[in-house]
């Protein structure tokens, strides 16, 4: 029979329908303003008696509690009022101390049936929750540098162990280039470097003197720039968990960048020093009389200016090797860091001490940091990064004994230098140094400023696009109406089961789905309208959703198209847009298309009509 | 069903057409589109005060805290202070921005500062550009594959058409020209597609059903059997950029102007440049019936 669906299409729709309103339920409720408490060191918990502090102290403060909650390891306790947050953070911290890392949060209040089936809310963009968006590039040229640094290091270890002298060595251009007396050497150092260093090609080259150049393959290039920016990521990531930020963003971004965000942190500077820093360390021991002259550097002293020494160029460790730092005062009350080294580290360096009892050992502190300057390159005004690096000696002591896997430094200027340079220690180093490409601060009033005002143009458009089609078409208006409904609960529902972020340009995104959203039904009303002259009314029904479908069709695909040609090239709020727009164009093209069918078939079909309210 | 002969007035919209076309083709070169910081680079402040203050003397101030090459203007409320500086960027260059503001010991708060390097800006330029190019390349592509070379070549003017328009219309006000905006702009394209494609399919239809050879009366039929539809779309959707236009708020005020006036330009051209094209391109019934002597021997089969 004409417009009638069989029974199981009918349950289908319901089944859908009733699966997304449950999924986009959760975000109906609000999040409540929390503070996250966790342990600075992994392992510990937040006892019952900090807990007690905890309350105490907000309780003094006449900061209202809605409840608290403790979970594997870390509490959240959720205010009343949200702009008491950072206060009550503040105040928690201090009343903690070090050991204890409070952020801010907002926990979901999604009741449990609902967790259970695993409905969450959408998240909110940063656009519509304040906080911090960094876009950071990792400097790849740097990265290769360094690793040719690391390389020549040990290539020029291997030929001094083998009594192979060289002349000259320098690194540069993604090679290694070392100068030799005779070819005779040339080719011993060749033969024993070619069977460790199997991502250089080698070649002889003799215009200053046989010289043997070692040129990193593609291959290398590739996978060095890809081990430099997943480690940073790792780094960051670790960096970005010790500031104590809760959901926080730290995502690869085409091929040399890494896209940082921090919800809810206001204090940029802070946090840009956190995830910008480049301190390292570097061990090595201080040239003695039969050093040669090429293989010493001269450093100064951080702390003392004036005072310098000189140093052996080889490295015995970095603080690459660092599995664990803490800091703590030494008997005179100055600040210290002491350091686990892991299993190589330890090894490596006791084999160095144990050599070298009564020679002086320094710390090397590393820093890489990049001077911005603007000149003029083909009459225009370019700006122009340099990068170099800042080296000082923070202490120079005398190896008393063979050293393990675990001793402290000093030499630090401050607690607070101690603090920052352990955190580092802990994070990782970064493989390359990074700098800003984009850095964007959203202030928390205009978050919520954004969401009011999204809200309010979405419900004022819907009220808008409701009475036009009920005004239009009547009956029919009203089936496009539930219709509308209906794809504006699976939108959301279907952005809250992906994971989606809502922005502010996402928001609009929703409101312009609303708007195009009911083209479907327009054309096949219209569509009916125009049969009914011709044909009985049943039948102009029928034919109406048939002739029109592939008009819908052909026009949603374009669109969509479009809207994924978007998503590729946007970045941040404007990808948000795109992936509201496609998501509404394939849950409008259901509706208008299927729901809307199934109620004019349930309302309509198989009657016998003798006029349509359309 | 009413009846406007829109091929009969096509001389007059080709006119309209033309002169807007060439008007905002003109302000792109001339004035250029005000591109905004996410396609130039630099440093912005947004700040909030208490009390509207004088630009004058928040320029003061600035001068004064040592900032050089500054622009301040209010943005949406009075109170609202939005400072562009063209140096780079450094730590906690809000903080700075507000601490000069604060000065004289006035009520400010920061909204947002952004920053975004000279490089990024670049990059994103010439990726938006190649991105518009290659959207509307792909629609091209699908609808020569869907209808037929001369309907792709039909809706490519047709888009080119609302783009250069839109563009113009932002070079001409000045008006800040940023990723949201461009977002919008992709969106017409998107927009202004599905109408044009709904005249088209319609086109289509009436070409094979009719034995008739007059496109123009044709293309007259179908844009008159389609308009209650365009405008119904274009009216519920110029009803929700309404409301996304006065309620949405400063950030998304130049997106929703965008989507306002490339939804307008998107169903005038759908009307009269998409179907008047295909007069242009001299489509013929032959173009959409490749099949029609196999058919026709079919039909002739008692």
């Amino acid at each position: 029979m004409l417009n009638r669906y069989p029974l199981w299409k009918y349950l289908l729709i319901l089944l859908v329908f009733i699966v997304g309103v449950l999924y986009a339920l959760p975000n109906l409720y609000p999040k409540d303003p929390a503070i996250q408490i966790s342990a600075a060191n992994s392992g510990a918990s937040v006892g019952d008696s900090e807990m007690a502090r905890v309350d105490q102290t907000l309780e003094q403060a006449g900061i209202a509690v809605k409840s608290s909650e403790s979970a594997n390891g870390t509490s959240l306790i959720r205010l009343e009022n949200g702009s008491q947050q950072s206060a009550a953070r503040d105040m928690v911290s201090k009343a903690l101390g070090q050991g204890y890392t409070v952020a801010l949060n907002l926990a979901d209040s999604t009741p449990q049936w609902l967790q259970a089936i695993g409905a969450k809310p959408m998240n909110l963009g940063l656009d519509l929750r304040g906080g911090v968006h960094f876009l950071l590039e990792v400097d790849m040229d740097a990265a290769l540098d360094q690793r040719l640094d690391v390389n020549a290091s040990a290539m020029r270890e291997a030929l001094r162990g083998d009594g192979i002298r060289y002349r000259n060595n320098t690194t540069g251009d993604n090679a290694i280039r070392f100068t030799f007396a005779n070819a005779d050497d040339r080719s011993q150092a060749r033969a024993l470097l070619n069977r460790q260093y199997n991502e250089f090609s080698f070649a002889n080259e003799d215009d200053a003197g046989p010289t043997l150049v070692m040129t990193l393959t593609d291959q290398a290039v590739t996978d060095i720039q890809d081990y430099a920016i997943n480690q940073n990521l790792t780094t960051l990531r670790n960096r970005v968990n010790e500031l104590g930020v809760s959901e926080p963003i730290v995502q690869r971004q085409g091929p040399n960048r890494i896209v940082v965000e921090l919800p809810g942190v206001q204090d940029t500077a802070e946090a840009k020093r956190i995830v910008g820093a480049t301190a390292n360390l570097e061990f090595r021991l201080e040239a003695s009389d039969s050093t040669s002259a090429d293989q010493q550097q001269a450093f100064d002293f951080r702390n003392d200016a004036g005072r310098k020494a000189a140093l052996e160029r080889d490295v015995i460790i970095t603080g690459d090797r660092v599995s664990s730092a803490s800091t703590s005062f030494d008997d005179s009350g100055r600040p210290q860091v002491n350091i686990n080294l892991d299993g190589p580290g330890g090894s490596r360096m006791n084999r160095a001490t144990r050599a070298n009892i009564g020679r002086n050992m320094a710390v090397l502190y590393i820093e890489h940091k990049t001077r911005t300057r603007t000149v003029t390159r083909d009459g225009e005004q370019v700006e122009e990064r340099v990068p170099y690096t800042e080296r000082g000696i923070i202490s120079l002591a005398t190896i008393q004994s063979a050293l393990g896997n675990q001793f402290r430094i000093t030499g630090l200027d401050s607690p607070t230098e101690a603090r920052e340079l352990s955190l580092l220690l802990r994070s990782g180093s970064l493989a390359a140094p990074i700098y800003f490409a984009q850095e964007r601060t959203i202030g928390p009033s205009l978050g919520q400023q954004n969401i009011d005002r999204g809200v309010m143009s979405v419900i004022v458009g819907l009220v808008l696009v409701l009475a036009f089609m009920i005004v239009r078409y009547k009956g029919f208006g009203l089936i496009a109406n539930l219709a509308l409904t209906v794809n504006l609960t699976l939108l959301i529902a279907a952005m809250s089961i992906l994971g989606a972020t809502l922005t502010l340009p996402g928001i609009a995104g929703i409101v312009l789905t609303l708007g195009m959203a009911v083209d479907a039904n327009v054309l096949v009303f219209e569509r009916i309208r125009e049969e009914m002259r011709s044909r009985s009314i049943q039948q102009a029904i029928h034919t109406g959703y048939e002739r029109a479908f592939t008009a819908i069709l052909d026009a949603n695909i374009t669109t969509l198209l479009v809207a994924v040609i978007l998503f590729s090239i946007g970045t941040g709020p404007v990808k948000g847009f795109a992936v509201t727009l496609s998501l509404g164009i394939l849950t409008s093209v259901f509706t208008g298309v299927m729901v809307s069918r199934a109620l004019t078939n349930l309302v309509v079909g198989g009657k016998s009509l003798k006029k349509l309210w359309i | 069903m009413t009846q406007f002969d829109f091929m009969g007035k096509r001389k007059a919209a080709y006119i309209i057409s033309i002169l807007l076309t060439v008007i905002a083709l003109g302000a792109l070169a001339v004035k250029g589109l005000s591109l905004g910081l996410d396609f130039t680079g630099g440093t912005q402040v947004e700040v909030s005060y208490a009390k509207a203050p004088s630009l004058d003397e928040v320029r003061n101030e600035l001068g004064e805290a040592g900032f050089g090459n500054y622009s301040v203007q209010t943005f949406g409320a009075d109170t609202d202070v939005l400072v562009r500086l063209q140096q780079t960027f450094d730590e906690g260059i809000g903080d700075q921005v507000i601490s000069a503001l604060r000065a004289e010991g006035e009520q400010v708060n920061l909204v947002r500062a952004e920053y975004v390097g000279a490089q990024v800006g670049d990059q994103l330029r010439d990726q938006s550009g190649l991105g518009m190019l290659i959207a509307l390349g792909v629609v091209a592509l699908y609808v020569a594959f869907r209808f037929q070379y001369k309907f792709a070549l039909g809706a490519l003017i047709s888009l080119g058409h609302d783009v250069i328009i839109l563009l113009g219309f932002f070079a001409l006000f000045g008006f800040d020209f940023d990723l949201t905006v461009l977002a919008a702009v992709l969106a017409v394209i998107g927009y202004s597609l599905n109408d044009t494609i709904i005249v088209y399919d319609r086109i289509r239809e009436n070409i094979r059903r009719s034995q008739s050879n007059d496109l123009v009366k044709i293309f007259n039929d179908a844009v008159n059997q389609t308009l209650s539809r365009t405008l119904s779309t274009s009216g519920t959707t110029l009803l929700v950029l309404l409301a996304l236009f006065f309620l949405g708020g400063d950030m998304i005020h130049n997106f929703s102007l965008a989507l306002i006036v490339g939804v307008v330009l998107g169903t005038f051209s759908s009307i009269y440049v998409a179907a008047a094209m295909l007069l242009l391109v001299k489509l013929e019934r032959e173009d959409l019936i490749p099949a029609k002597r196999e058919n026709a021997a079919d039909d002739e089969l008692p």
